[in-house]
């Protein structure tokens, strides 16, 4: 006879969601009101400014165009720019879908506009963990929508402070911080971290390829460095 | 090109971006072989977004250990690795990098 286990209920997994993505906010928090402050000295409007966290939402490529706004880029290299920064969500995407075939298009289409860095990493650990899928979709909403919200707010917040947080106590540094966080629990057998130690070397050595290009590379040489190391 | 022209392209790039698998894997059978390298997909972006923030003073390698980001970055590694807890590892790294701006 087939074992019934019982699915968590949405609101359980929703739930289960946020309070995973809480401890992300200490380094989200000061990186949305530092992205406030630059885009106002940038030369942005605070209503932009603002606009450009929920419309873009992908606080990398809005750092990158704050920059490039203040340095009159034409507007297509901006864009261009931007979307090569946010290609590593195909991934994301790629690494989602499967556990997404049962979903209707509109959810589809809302957690894809919340699939960010801090909402995937969390949310692949759930996903990846055994248990029923049915409502596991929820994890993500909830997660996303909590990481969407304090990313709003931290805009605003650091729209209103303005430059009264000096520059000096680099607070922008508690973002690379939160990935690190992120990433070495997940080092578990020695592909996975001659991955992460070949992406590093790489990303560092391909920092200066134009349009911001080098992240996208070393992500794909280190992909294929992991494959390379599970067969041997 | 206005401010607005530029988000809203972006944005919808982004958009798009973000929902291409998710809404098209249904309809495509991927080969095993990139089945398989998705499981290395979180480990490699964030590895290296991170390298770069560490490694790179004002657009310059400092890989010397007169970088406070390169240090606090490469204890709060040991502390994740230790603790596997985010606030211990972002508190940690931000004391040990304010510590050694204060010294260096």
């Amino acid at each position: 006879m087939e074992t019934l286990t019982q699915a968590p209920t949405p609101s359980r997994e929703f739930w289960l969601g946020v309070r995973g993505e809480l401890p992300i906010l200490f380094g989200v928090v000061p990186f949305g009101m530092i992205y406030g402050i630059l885009a106002l000295s940038a030369g942005l409007s605070p209503l932009d400014a603002q606009a450009m966290s929920s419309v873009v939402f992908a606080g990398s490529s809005q750092f990158m165009t704050a920059k490039l706004i203040s340095a009159v880029t034409p507007g297509l290299i901006i864009i261009l720019t931007g979307f090569v920064i946010n290609l590593r969500h195909a991934l994301y995407s790629a690494s989602l879908a499967p556990y997404m075939r049962h979903l209707p298009l509109r959810w589809k289409a809302a957690l894809a506009y919340l699939l960010t860095d801090e909402a995937y990493a969390v949310s692949i650990i759930h996903y990846q963990e055994p248990g029923d899928l049915t409502n596991k979709h929820w994890f993500l909403a909830g997660s996303g929508l909590t990481l969407w919200t304090s990313w709003q707010i931290s805009t605003g917040v650091g729209i209103f402070l303005g430059a009264q947080i000096p520059a000096a106590w680099g607070l922008d540094f508690a973002l690379p911080l939160t990935f690190i966080a992120l990433v070495v629990p997940g080092l578990k057998d020695r592909s996975s971290t001659f991955t992460a130690i070949v992406a590093s070397v790489a990303a560092l050595l391909f920092f200066g390829l134009p349009f911001k290009l080098g992240l996208i590379a070393a992500t794909f040489v280190a992909i294929a460095a992991g494959l390379w190391s599970e067969k041997k | 090109m206005s401010i607005w022209l530029v988000m809203i392209s972006l944005g919808l790039l982004t958009f798009a971006t973000r929902l291409s698998f998710i809404a098209l894997m249904e309809r495509i059978k991927l080969p095993v072989m990139f089945q398989r390298a998705l499981r290395f997909v979180p480990i490699a972006a964030l590895s290296a977004i991170i390298a770069p923030e560490l490694g790179y003073l004002n657009n310059s390698l400092a890989l010397s250990p007169f970088n406070p980001r390169l240090i606090a970055g490469i204890i709060a590694t040991v502390v994740a690795y230790r603790t596997k807890n985010v606030i211990w590892t972002i508190t940690a790294g931000m004391l040990v990098f304010w510590l050694l701006k204060i010294w260096l």
